[in-house]
């Protein structure tokens, strides 16, 4: 059988493809009801060269950052700083309001910095909510 | 408005939704007959010199938007804290955007450890910061400072790149203001000497660059303050306006009066006491 997953984690840094269909829902068919009408080429190509980039941009600070740390300090310290992370990344509200996130914000040390992930595109002032009930089901995985 | 749908919220930070938009409408509009429009740059010269005491710090104060002067007062050196300022070329919102967040982030360290922030942290800060973005964010910046170590002087690029130099200047009027400063330059000058360097610079900038002009801002820092000189020096070429803008008193010619007095009845008239027991 093809390792198609394979393939995928060798793509995942250059092209964002979730699987093979971007906008999959259950059984990995295009959801057109949820996700609306697809476009493989917006998909595909990254429209602006920094938007790779900044969409993986934690995800990698972090992955440097437990690594350096495995190296100085050995496998437990990234070990039980992911627990932390873990507990607090659990502390949420309901998925249709927005968390504040302090616990997670405090381990991460950016309680205390100010980028421009604080400055523009505030989650919190958002004006678009979606549907309470929708939502919760989606996150039990009821829908 | 609530969707019926799940709805995934983009992430904060920067948005690159519309530049995929961005890119057909180029193609669309261009053929040379429109084109998008251009973001205000500082078209600047900016300047410093590290003296026996401190730094000076100088810059015009012209803004452009392409062919046309869009700020004649525009200020380029801003606070990042009461130690360190620093000037900036390149597009204005991105050299007024960045230094307010490096500003704010130091503020925020002072607060933590109560000190004063050095030099070599807001370069650090502000290398980073531009490194992550690739250049994307055109803030060429000169930051000038005094700390416990001594006084600095950094350049920073838009790429992220750093230089530390007793004498810099930066801007599309760098190279008539570097002129200047190579002549004139000593180490250890006195501040008059120092001041009247820095003015010479900018001033070849402003004669000998389009993008610069209009008036020559200074700033001198040392372990005692910050002086903040704006203007320094006025340009020669103010022109005179030839009109009286402003309507005076009487202009409007009043046709007929009429005072009509309103009358009031009072319809009800409730008292409550109030309890100053």
């Amino acid at each position: 059988m093809q390792n198609t997953r394979g393939l995928r984690s060798q793509l995942k840094d250059s092209v964002p493809v979730t699987g093979l269909c971007p906008q999959a829902g259950t059984y990995g068919v295009p959801d057109t009801l949820r996700r609306g009408f697809s476009s493989v080429k917006n998909e595909l190509l990254p429209s602006h060269p920094l938007e790779l980039s900044e969409k993986n941009f934690r995800l990698n600070q972090d992955k440097m950052n437990f690594s350096t740390l495995r190296n100085i300090q050995g496998l437990h310290a990234p070990l039980k700083l992911q627990m932390e992370y873990r507990a607090a990344r659990q502390i949420q509200r309901l998925p249709f309001l927005q968390s504040s996130n302090l616990a997670l914000d405090t381990l991460r040390g950016s309680d205390d910095t100010i980028g421009f992930e604080d400055v523009l595109n505030d989650p919190e002032l958002s004006e678009m909510m979606g549907d309470p009930h929708v939502m919760v089901e989606y996150k039990l995985g009821v829908l | 408005m609530a969707l019926s749908n799940v709805l995934e919220l983009p992430a904060s930070g920067f948005n690159f939704e519309n530049s995929a938009r961005n890119a057909v409408l180029e193609d669309v509009l261009g053929d040379g007959k429109t084109k998008t429009p251009k973001p205000m740059k500082t078209g600047t010269t900016i300047a410093g010199v590290v003296y026996k005491d401190g730094v000076v710090l100088g810059a015009d104060t012209r803004a452009t938007s392409s062919e046309v002067v869009a700020d004649k007062m525009c200020a380029k050196i801003h606070y990042i804290a009461p130690n360190i300022y620093c000037c900036g070329a390149g597009t204005a919102a991105d050299t007024e955007k960045t230094t307010d967040l490096l500003s704010s982030n130091l503020t925020i360290f002072s607060m933590n450890s109560s000190r004063n922030p050095r030099v070599i942290m807001a370069v650090s800060i502000l290398q980073d910061m531009l490194f992550r973005y690739h250049g994307q964010i055109g803030a060429f910046l000169i930051l000038g400072g005094v700390d416990f170590t001594g006084s600095h002087l950094y350049s920073v690029g838009p790429y992220g790149s750093v230089n530390e130099v007793p004498y810099l200047a930066m801007g599309s009027g760098d190279h008539a203001a570097m002129g200047i400063l190579e002549d004139g330059f000593k180490p250890r000058l006195e501040l008059d000497e120092a001041k009247t360097l820095v003015c010479s610079a900018i001033h070849a900038g402003i004669m000998s660059d389009l993008g610069s002009g209009s008036n020559v801002d200074l700033c001198v820092i040392t372990r005692q303050g910050v002086d903040y000189i704006r203007p320094y020096q006025e340009s020669e070429f103010k022109d005179q306006r030839q009109g009286r803008y402003k309507y005076k008193p009487g202009t409007t010619p009043i046709l007929r009066e009429n005072v009509e007095p309103v009358e009031v009845e009072v319809m009800q008239e409730t008292v409550q006491k109030m309890d100053t027991a």
